[in-house]
């Protein structure tokens, strides 16, 4: 066994350890306890809870990857997946906490006093979050696969375990206390190696002034503009404005409306801890976003130069370029025959043909300890980071599913009468289905999952946010209207995601349909959203307004009052 | 409904709830008003001019669109918290 994999083995054995006996120590008795944590959860903690909930396999290990091809544009992640923190803290959060229920089709179904539009909500938080889920356990196999040598299949289900067993007894509040423990590990994991790269390269040990004082920038432009790419600065090279416009657009919205997000402020005692843990989520979430670009430049600088004109004898010696050519991750081809890799872009002009035919953007992250010949234990702790942040989105969305089916449609539509202890079984029971589930289609995902995740939050940006937000801020807004609004956002957006992405869903030779008005299918959910706003306030006033008791429940949730004493289940 | 008839109660309870969410409107309203500004106008709109003058040795519209929007971010969402803490005292509808 490699030192990696010793390493590997005892943080792995060590985390897990961890958030075992914090779900154990957090067992729950009572659904409040279950779906909303007892409402107990201090804002910081709730900021860090929410900063593992909402940084998933994908922030962890792709983003930096994502970024480091996308330059400029990789702001429409950054902004996107941060500026939704700013909608959710002055525009949701703290009224839904006041309204002080369990979940998000809870506020859909009595504020629009329809069961039609809870059912709407519950189906589609579940759809949302089962497929979503199921790119994290995917996540944590791909994690053990690649550091720990198991197969992909054995990985999930040991994923499957241990989320398993802190959800299931412990509910929101097991999950709650795990997450904040899962944050400090994959933070502390990110940022270590990012930190020492600084050093390496630069001799700042604070990346974010490393990016500003040191020469990288302008080197790293050079050395793109040599090889033939355009400057990694330079601002929509690769998409044009309209479209990273759109994009920022749906991922904020998107991010403001993801129901395992917004779950996540129903747990603080009161209506100014959701302020504030709002503020530290975004605080901590912001220690990996603001590291992760400057690790963009650090990897693409450090795999430009550690691979270009090298022999390629020499570069396949190298033992990451091994273990991640044999993943079939990365790949290279000798086209010319000189034995010398060469590396080009698309505007290269010197007529040699580009030699790196495969870079997968999870190699950026993953990698980069690893090109930067840091420790076998860094390496490690990256595994251990990954597995933290894919476990704790997991345990989120599962919750969400469970309290989907358990509590909207069981206990609200089917069974009212249902008894406390019955409900509480009943979600134990889903939570468990849901991790078989969602690890059934980790170890056989369908091709249709990595398209949903991606696009998962222009539908939530479709859906929820808009009725979501009139719900608080229009008290005309009535449950015509938000059916309506509803429906044509998520069919519409489905639709023009379905048709755009045809070659990947159905194997058509051509997509359906291209751009629409300049508009790529990722940022389409912006045009969803605003065909959901209008057609919500339309159809709202073209229909008798909500009846009185409605429009009291609207002005109360405006004000902080009371929301100590507001019952979970009247 | 309990909450909203508990407001109500307190003296002058229904004009206050009235003017607290006015004041909460039109901080909302400043603040998101920034943020697009930053995040749109400063980012999108305009990186192309931005592009031309530096930071330190970073182009000053890639500067914004990877780090300064996200501090603003955080900052935003702090102020909101604290201003709505004296809204909730001054407008007498604190927890």
């Amino acid at each position: 066994m490699s030192a990696v994999e010793i390493w590997t083995w005892a943080l792995v054995i060590l985390t897990f350890g961890i958030y075992i006996y914090i779900g154990y120590a957090s067992r729950v008795s009572d659904t409040k306890g279950f779906y909303v944590a007892g409402q107990g959860v201090p804002a910081v903690a709730n900021g860090a809870a929410t900063a593992a909930d909402w940084m998933s396999a994908a922030s962890f290990i792709s983003m930096a990857g994502l970024i480091s091809v996308l330059g400029f544009e990789g702001a429409v992640y950054l902004l996107g997946w941060t500026g939704g923190y700013v909608l959710l803290a002055l525009l949701l959060a703290p009224y839904l906490r006041k309204f002080a229920k369990f979940t998000v089709p809870d506020f859909v179904g009595d504020r629009y006093y329809s069961s039609t539009a809870r059912t709407i909500a519950a189906v589609a938080a579940v759809f949302i979050s089962i497929t979503y889920v199921a790119g994290q356990m995917r996540g944590v196999g791909v994690v053990f696969s690649r550091f720990l040598g198991m197969s992909i299949e054995v990985g999930v289900i040991v994923g499957m375990v241990i989320v398993a067993f802190f959800a299931v007894i412990g509910g929101m509040k097991g999950i709650t206390w795990t997450q904040v423990a899962q944050y400090s590990v994959l933070i502390i994991a990110f940022l270590i190696p990012v930190i020492a790269i600084s050093l390496q390269l630069t001799g700042n040990p604070i990346p974010q002034l490393a990016l500003i004082t040191s020469d990288l920038v302008p080197r790293l432009n050079q050395i793109q503009v040599e090889l033939g790419f355009n400057e990694y600065t330079q601002p929509f090279a690769n998409r044009s404005m309209v479209d990273v416009i759109a994009i920022t657009i749906a991922l904020m919205a998107g991010t403001a409306g993801l129901p395992h997000v917004i779950v996540r402020f129903y747990t603080v005692p009161n209506v100014r801890a959701a302020r504030y843990s709002a503020g530290w989520a975004l605080l901590f979430i912001s220690l990996l976003y603001l590291s992760a670009p400057v690790l963009a430049i650090f990897a693409r600088t450090n795999l430009l130069e550690s691979l270009n004109n090298k022999p390629i004898a020499e570069v396949e010696e190298l033992g990451w370029v091994k273990s991640w050519k044999a993943t079939g991750l990365l790949g290279f081809e000798d086209k010319n025959g000189d034995g010398i890799l060469q590396i080009r872009g698309p505007k290269a002009t010197d007529g040699i043909a580009n030699e790196l035919t495969k870079l997968d953007n999870d190699i950026i992250v993953l990698s980069t300890p690893e090109v930067a010949q840091l420790a076998p234990f860094i390496i490690a702790l990256m595994a251990a980071g990954g597995l933290a942040a894919a476990l704790s989105t997991a345990s989120g969305l599962l919750l969400v599913v469970s309290s989907s089916l358990a509590h909207d449609l069981y206990y609200r539509l089917i069974n009212p009468k249902a008894t406390e202890e019955r409900r509480l079984l009943v979600g134990r029971i889903v939570i468990f289905g849901a991790v078989v589930v969602a690890g059934y289609f980790g170890i056989n995902p369908p091709g249709f999952v990595a398209e949903v995740v991606a696009f998962a939050f222009g539908l939530a940006a479709a859906s929820f946010f808009p009725i979501i937000l009139l719900g608080i801020f229009d008290k005309r807004a009535n449950s015509q209207g938000a059916i309506a609004g509803m429906l044509v956002g998520l069919i519409f957006t489905a639709v023009m995601i379905v048709m755009m992405q045809s070659v990947r869903i159905f194997g058509t030779a051509e997509p359906l349909m291209g751009p629409f008005m300049g508009i790529s299918a990722q940022g389409i959910g912006t045009l969803g959203m605003i065909l959901n706003f209008a057609v919500t306030l339309i159809v709202s006033r073209m229909t008798p307004p909500p009846p009185a008791e409605i429009q009291e429940l609207v002005e109360s949730v405006r004000i902080p009052r009371g929301a100590g004493a507001a019952s979970a289940h009247d | 409904m309990a909450s909203s008839r508990k407001v109500a109660v307190v003296e002058g309870g229904e004009e206050m709830a009235v003017a607290y969410w006015k004041a909460n409107l039109r901080l909302i309203t400043i603040l998101l008003g920034i943020w697009a500004f930053v995040s749109y106008v400063a980012g999108y709109l305009m990186a192309g001019m931005l592009s031309g003058i530096n930071l330190g040795q970073v182009p000053l519209s890639f500067w914004i669109v990877q780090q300064g929007a996200i501090i603003t971010f955080v900052v935003l969402i702090f102020v909101y918290a604290v201003v709505m803490d004296r809204y909730d005292q001054r407008f007498n509808v604190h927890e």
